[in-house]
């Protein structure tokens, strides 16, 4: 563990550090990659239906049996583990498909990503533009203070907002008025800063479908006089959302920032076989940042082919959090704090200078 | 008129996949499709700095490796976001064996 430039982050997409991350040649840099022969690296990134067919059919099956538990045993106690299943299906694995298939590596076949895409776009209640434009400045520049739009946690970090974050309120809150503002025809300063202008109408569009949807529901709950179609519909972001943070977070939190090597800001986790399923393992996070033309369901092959060039992974969430938490806390006092991760001997150097960059210097 | 130049042996490019190819200060990609024609793209992807030569050909398709943006490589036309320009393509011939383009 070691400390850094001293700098303070602002992170804002259109303030200070974005103007220092351009001058200093952070945002849109050349990134570390291992060296993976053509023949190789081709068959990693080989496309096809059929593992993600059949993932989707079982996900689906599973939403579509876990809701009919809910409204079976709508009522009594028995509604609960039908809840927690649906909820986290609907909440937490609706993350990892949206990005999958926002990155177009699922499915082969370009509709099948895009019609999953659209539906966990809305299970998680993001604006399937605004949010296609964001990842790909996220992948753009991971981790560049003032450039990436998806940074978890921030530094000092703010330990309250990520315990709430376990219960999907925060996100919920928002969520649902980012969405009314869009549909109304608002986009912020923010957004327009990594959605191009000739894509911001698109945003406004798919905002107004999205609260079409749960309009819709409201009136149906209000007609029924029931809460059921919202805890079908809606509220699953709230309650079901711990799965995702508790594997979303781990991607980059306590690592370095400000670095352009995704072996020192990003983290693989070993995890088991029900959380990679619900994350579409995404616990090989590092691998995926280095090379996102990998499909999912490659990802392990792809692991075991550069990890000589990678740090140790975690051998467990736990294990990860153990890690994670004193860095937290030391960066509460010391925001340059972080958790510098070990090179194997086996791996080619990261480039120092960027490492130590100091951001004050473009000031 | 534009000059044709030699950009590599026909033997270079695996069928459905792409290679760089460097020239006068310029990068071009040359594709070999699933049913043997070839073509030529500017070789940077038209949403940030990426070669497409590292990407993927899918039947008439190059995605990009950086954000996997999709473009027609046979007519350049960008396939959606986060592409949204189109590619600049180039008229290939195949002489003696090797794949010149005119640029
Ligand atoms: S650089 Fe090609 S899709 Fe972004």
């Amino acid at each position: 563990m070691t400390t850094a430039a001293k700098t303070k982050r602002d992170y804002s997409l259109v303030g200070e550090s974005t103007r220092a991350a351009i001058e200093t040649g952070l945002a849109s840099a050349e990134w570390y990659h291992t060296d993976v022969p053509r023949k190789a690296m081709k068959e990693l990134m080989q496309r096809s239906d059929g593992p993600a067919i059949r993932d989707t059919i079982i996900w689906i099956a599973a939403i579509l049996g876990s809701a009919a538990g809910i409204v079976w045993f709508w009522g009594s106690w028995w509604v609960v583990p039908f809840l927690f299943v649906y909820g986290v299906l609907y909440g937490s694995s609706s993350d990892s498909r949206w990005h999958e298939c926002g990155h177009g590596t699922a499915f082969r076949t370009r509709w099948m990503n895009d019609v999953v895409y659209h539906i966990a776009s809305f299970m998680l209640m993001r604006n399937p533009v605004q949010w296609r434009w964001s990842h790909a400045r996220h992948h753009t520049d991971t981790i560049i203070v003032g450039r990436d739009a998806e940074i978890a946690v921030m530094r000092p970090p703010d330990l309250l907002k990520a315990a709430l974050a376990f219960t999907g309120i925060l996100d919920f809150r928002y969520s649902l008025p980012t969405l009314v503002r869009q549909a109304f025809g608002t986009l912020s300063e923010e957004e327009k800063s990594y959605i191009p202008e000739m894509e911001q109408h698109k945003a406004v569009v798919a905002a107004r479908w999205h609260m079409a949807v749960y309009v819709a529901t409201i009136a149906f709950a209000i007609a029924l006089e029931s809460w059921q179609p919202l805890v079908l519909v809606g509220l699953p972001r709230l309650y079901g959302t711990w799965h995702m943070v508790m594997t979303g977070l781990l991607q980059h939190i306590g690592l370095a920032d400000n670095v352009v090597d995704h072996r020192l800001n990003t983290r693989t986790v070993y995890m088991n076989p029900i959380s990679r399923f619900i994350y579409w393992n995404m616990n090989y996070h590092v691998e995926h940042h280095i090379f996102p033309m990998v499909p999912y369901h490659a990802l392990p092959k792809l692991h075991e082919l550069i990890k000589h060039d990678l740090p140790e992974p975690n051998p467990s969430m736990w294990h990860a959090y153990r890690e994670v938490w004193p860095v937290l806390l030391r960066q509460l006092k010391y925001e340059d704090f972080y958790l510098k991760r070990e090179l194997p001997p086996t791996a080619r150097p990261y480039r120092g200078e960027f490492h130590e960059v100091d951001m004050s210097a473009a000031e | 008129m534009a000059d044709w130049v030699e950009a590599c042996a026909v033997d270079d490019v695996e069928e459905e996949d792409v290679i760089r190819f460097d020239h006068g200060g310029r990068t071009f990609a040359i594709y070999r499709s699933p049913d043997d024609e070839f073509f030529a793209t500017d070789g940077y992807c038209t949403h940030e700095k990426a070669h497409l030569a590292d990407g993927l050909v899918m039947d008439d398709i190059i995605e990009c490796p950086k954000h996997n943006g999709r473009f027609n490589y046979k007519t350049g036309a960008a396939k959606g976001a986060p592409v949204c320009v189109n590619l600049v393509t180039y008229p290939v011939k195949i002489e003696a064996g090797k794949v010149m383009i005119q640029i």
